[in-house]
């Protein structure tokens, strides 16, 4: 696979049709927070994505890390227009997606899946096997030119034997499971898959064989992936460039080796810091940056650089503008007044 | 049961300067923040002593229901010692949280518990139940994964840290409050004073696993079982929490077992670790020596199962176990680990192995085979994928 | 990988090569609704009264085996007390047998026992109505409002909050009087139609949470049509809650069908009910007991042993509500 290495400055650059796969630009999404009482008056707005731009290619990985309530979830889910963004554009092979109605996003549905976190959850209980991968060619009236074989095939392709196809998903392990729930989403043949946390729920050992057929899927397929997760090593594993999130807001995005050894931000430097790593000697020498404090409530951000409440580089100037997602001399894009310019 | 004098509490002086750590790769990059708050690691925290404080002897513990016997803990056998922290590694359903709670006397009735487990020579498990309850949450404390259910939501912070000292000494309940206080300091919550009037769920997530922790030590405990206490956490609050679980242990001078599923939370953590699977201890040594030199395959197959933050992806594949945990109720005769596992021989499907010394002192492991993972360079080579030779 | 390749488990129902746990859900709900006493004995209950009521006197024309009619009067024998006899002669009673009118008969010489049977007959009759009834009205209604939330939910709960606020008996009390006599099914209609509101509140509690659920967001992410979601992936999930739900208000509507007629508002003679034999004969209760303790014991038996199997339900379908204990 490719890294991609032309990484311009998002937001300089003009919007144009057919470049990537995905273009996303500028997304916003916020939630509203309705009071009681007969009228539900809306009271706040949860800002869970705030001005979000990005891309994907076709055949590549982008890695979206962050901590929980980033937005990194709401962002691919608006991305397939499960959540009708509050406002940005969402451009799938040149085409916008933000504001077209459910029969128009139809054939686009084809392209564009998504797997989930919970194997427990993301399956329908009441479904066999076999039903819920033949749900995609159901609704897509493609069941009638070998529904049941396409089925079989899918099983297959996800390591699953098609003879299990009529048990129940509460007779799978987890791992099985989320394999089933990949094959559920490989059934259009999508260009496009967004992986939400995929591996997170799963136990170590059995993680790594997801991790193992996600990437031969991709090579097999030429699939491209959206993987959200917050686990570093994971991401780092799979993605070809990797955005970091925080509070709404993409804060360093670049390609993979380029981000997690010249990290520029300064919570990308302590999200790295703090990930363990499985190995004593290095994990006991290793000094640690730990953040101060908690992540601020999404109802209501600091304003400026939304990091700087918990920042130990954080300026008068940090609360007061706040910093564009630019290259700043490190080669790629980072949301810091102070960001680290390494030599390269 | 008389109460011991209230040993003042003193935090031992934390500096991070003090310690001349080696830097490594992730801390160069950073060297140009001074202020940062740079982390306490274990090697900077005191040693562990010899004397044995918590021994488990061959712990079992089955739980009937409706589709058989769950047999959760076969024969855990571990010793604890003043200070040390002990890492219990394992998957879901590999009895490493039903082994503490038995410690913790928190099974469910229904529980069949059988084995000895010692607190400074005594058997919990014979004693009256009102001395368990003397020593459970006084010497012997625990910190929950889910600090939003183990708080009670309708109590203030402060009213459940004073009847948490209450429960066992008699004291003003002024004097209790002032120690609560002192307490969420010690665990570093802002306005300790404001936020004892403040109820669980106006803190945030890692705020309310402080103040857990601040309950668990309140009581000076000699142990404390910490299960799974990050793994509902970020990770820059994780960082946060563990830190501030070794400054604690060390101003109280306790002794942590730290049960988790995540390797490197144990290897930053424990001085030794012990592996679970499938209700058995399966691996026991140093930290060090388990992670660099496994002797038993399930721990080599775990290390091989997980991306490194180092590497990029494009040189190593990762290397899973294959197959799936067994069932409980229907252990595989022989080693429970042989279905998965590239090196069982016939012996493994008949014989389970027991936890035995291996070559390095102090490091055990169940395995029939441990010495031809020993003799190779690679220990994760034996869970190596086909699609990983082809490539 | 392949499915786990461990031993079969001990268990019969189990499929070759499958742990333990692979059961399927009715499996599982079957087993543990046997297991439950009082349920097992209500079904055991509710089945015999079931049986004796529509095969003594038979129904829609078709003839029972007990020969006399609920309707035909006949001469009073013995002041028309109970003939039914249960202690055996060596225990210094008259031995065990029917006698003539086994329930006795009313002050006009008609067989009780014929009367109760055909008063069982309808009661029952206007509860399953009662209960179908709602049950379709108020699990649409919830449906729709718990998918769809937004405007839909507002108007559809406000006028379930409308309907609830209203006593269900007065609504009934005015159904009754206008359709009392025009025969039970308009009847349990009717007042089916009065008392969804709870079944729909529940209903849409059920599709607010599931409605949440990854798989039904995977099924929006593959553009299935919202009818294809609410009723393939959705409700088939909630049917445990809607057997509950349904089977308690069987036995509510019951009791609410007894107090309509007891009212003089519900079944109109010369057709009858349990409640309006009660009724009728509530000033008897002194000189001639029997005429109403029969019609009360079956009221309490038939409201008691389906209350019964719906706790035995919901145990089966939400086992974490009780441990069963080995």
């Amino acid at each position: 696979m490719s890294v991609k290495t032309h990484e311009t400055p998002a937001p300089q650059r003009e919007p144009d049709a057919g470049d990537h796969l995905l273009e996303v630009r500028d997304l916003v999404m916020n939630f509203p927070v309705r009071g009681g009482g007969f009228l539900r008056r809306v009271v706040a707005q949860v800002q869970a994505v705030s001005g979000v731009s990005l891309h994907v290619d076709e055949g590549e990985t982008l890695g979206v890390v962050g901590e929980s309530g980033c937005g990194k979830s709401t962002t691919g889910r608006a991305i397939l227009q499960l959540h009708t963004p509050t406002s940005g554009s969402v451009r799938f092979q040149g085409r916008e997606l933000v504001g077209l109605s459910a029969k128009q996003l139809q054939p686009v549905r084809r392209d564009m899946q998504i797997v989930f976190q919970d194997p427990y959850a993301s399956l329908n209980p009441k479904l066999p096997v076999n039903d819920i991968v033949a749900e995609p060619l159901k609704v897509h009236g493609r069941w009638k030119d070998g529904g049941p074989e396409q089925v079989a095939e899918l099983l297959r392709l996800v390591g699953l034997s098609p003879e299990h196809g009529n048990r129940y998903p509460h007779e799978f392990s987890g791992g099985q499971r989320q394999r089933v729930g990949i094959a559920r989403a490989l059934a259009l043949e999508p260009k496009l898959l967004v992986l939400d946390e995929p591996v997170s729920a799963l136990d170590v050992s059995v993680q790594a064989g997801v991790v193992n057929l996600l990437e031969d899927l991709q090579e097999r397929l030429g699939l491209a992936y959206i993987f959200i997760a917050h686990d570093l090593s994971v991401v780092r594993h799979i993605s070809d460039r990797v955005a970091v999130m925080y509070l709404g807001k993409v804060i360093e995005t670049g390609p993979r080796d380029d981000l997690y050894d010249r990290p520029a931000h300064p919570y990308t430097q302590a999200l790295l810091s703090a990930a363990p790593m499985a190995n004593p000697k290095e994990e006991r020498a290793r000094e640690r940056v730990i953040l101060t404090g908690d992540v601020p409530s999404p109802l209501n951000p600091p304003s400026g650089c939304r990091f700087r409440t918990r920042c130990w580089k954080a300026q008068e100037i940090c609360s007061v503008e706040e910093p564009a997602l630019v290259d700043r001399g490190n080669g790629h894009p980072v949301a810091c007044h102070f960001a680290e310019v390494t030599a390269r | 049961m008389t109460t011991p004098p209230n040993v003042p509490l003193e935090p031992h002086a934390v500096d991070p300067h003090a310690f001349d750590n080696p830097v490594t790769g992730a801390s160069q990059l950073l060297d140009s923040a001074e202020e940062v708050h740079v982390g306490l690691t274990l090697d900077a925290v005191r040693p562990p002593s010899e004397e044995e404080i918590l021994t488990v002897e061959n712990l079992t513990v089955e739980f009937p229901t409706e589709d058989g016997l769950v047999h959760a803990v076969r024969g855990v056998s571990y010793t604890l010692r003043e200070r040390e922290v002990l890492g219990i590694v394992g998957e879901s359903g590999s009895g490493k949280s039903v082994s503490s709670l038995a410690v913790m006397g928190l099974l469910p009735k229904s529980a069949r518990v059988k084995g000895r487990i010692l607190f400074r020579g005594d058997d919990m498990l014979k004693m009256s139940a009102r001395r368990q309850r003397g020593l459970r949450g006084r010497k012997i404390a625990m910190v929950f994964q889910d600090p939003m259910t183990a708080l009670n939501p309708v109590h203030t912070i402060g009213d459940q840290l004073a009847e948490a000292v209450l429960a066992h000494e008699l004291m003003p309940r002024k004097t209790a409050l002032a120690r609560a206080k002192e307490m969420l300091d010690l665990v570093g919550i802002p306005q300790a004073e404001a936020r004892l009037r403040s109820y669980p769920h106006e803190f945030s997530g890692g705020m309310r696993q402080r103040a857990m922790i601040a309950m668990a030590v309140i009581n000076n405990p000699d142990v404390i079982i910490a299960d799974e206490p990050t793994t509902a956490l970020d990770v820059t609050v994780q960082a946060q929490i563990l830190e501030k679980l070794l400054e604690v242990k060390d101003a109280v001078n306790a002794a942590i077992v730290l049960i988790t599923h995540d390797l490197g939370v144990i290897a930053g953590m424990a001085h030794r670790v012990l592996v679970m699977y499938a209700g058995r201890p399966v691996e026991l040594g140093d930290t060090d020596s388990v992670f660099e030199e496994p002797r038993m395959p399930y721990t080599a197959g775990l290390l091989g199962s997980i991306p490194s933050l180092d590497k990029g992806s494009g040189s190593a594949r990762l290397r899973p176990i294959k197959g799936t945990p067994p069932s409980l109720i229907n252990l595989p005769t022989g080693c429970p680990f042989s279905p998965r596992c590239p090196l069982a021989t016939d012996v493994c499907r008949t014989e389970e192995p027991p936890l035995a010394e291996t070559d390095g002192g102090g490091h055990y492991a169940a395995c029939h085979h441990w010495d031809r993972l020993a003799a190779a360079e690679d220990p994760t080579e034996f869970f190596r994928t086909e699609s990983e030779t082809v490539a | 990988m392949t499915l786990s390749a461990q031993a079969p488990g001990p268990d019969t129902g189990a499929a070759q090569g499958m742990t333990i746990v692979a059961r399927t859900q009715a499996q599982m709900v079957r087993r543990r609704f046997f297991r439950h006493r009082a349920a097992l004995a209500g079904m055991i209950i509710f089945g015999f009264v079931l049986l004796l009521s529509f095969s003594s006197i038979g129904f829609l024309g078709i003839p029972g085996w007990w020969d006399k009619s609920y309707l035909a009067t006949g001469a009073l024998v013995n002041q028309g007390k109970p003939t039914l006899s249960v202690v055996p002669e060596f225990l210094g009673g008259s031995g065990i047998g029917l006698g003539e009118h086994p329930f006795g008969q009313d002050d006009i010489g008609v067989d009780y026992f014929a009367k109760t049977m055909r008063g069982a007959q309808q009661s029952i009759i206007v509860a399953f109505l009662v209960a179908i009834v709602a049950t379709s009205v108020g699990t649409l209604i919830g449906a729709v409002a718990g998918y769809y939330r937004g405007k839909t939910e507002s108007v559809l709960m406000r006028f379930t909050d409308v309907m609830i606020t209203i006593p269900v008996l007065v609504i009934a009390a005015v159904i009754g009087r206008r359709f009392g006599d025009s025969g039970v099914v308009l009847l349990g209609t009717f007042i089916g139609l009065v008392i969804w509101p709870s079944m729909a509140r529940l209903l849409r509690g059920e599709f607010l949470s599931l409605r949440e659920k990854e798989f039904v967001e995977a099924a929006r992410a593959l553009g299935t049509p919202a009818r294809r979601i609410i009723f393939r992936h959705i409700l088939p999930n909630t049917v445990g809650v809607i057997i509950v739900a349904a089977t308690l208000s069987v036995a509510n509507a019951v009791l609410l069908e007894s107090a309509l007629s007891f009212l003089g508002l519900g079944v109109q003679a010369p057709d009858t009910s349990l409640g309006q034999l009660i009724n009728e004969y509530r000033t008897a209760m002194v000189t001639r007991p029997w005429l109403f303790w029969w019609p009360g014991i079956f009221i309490i038996a038939i409201a008691l042993s389906i209350n019964f199997i719906g706790d035995g339900l919901r145990d089966a379908f939400d086992p974490r509500q009780t441990r069963v204990r080995a």
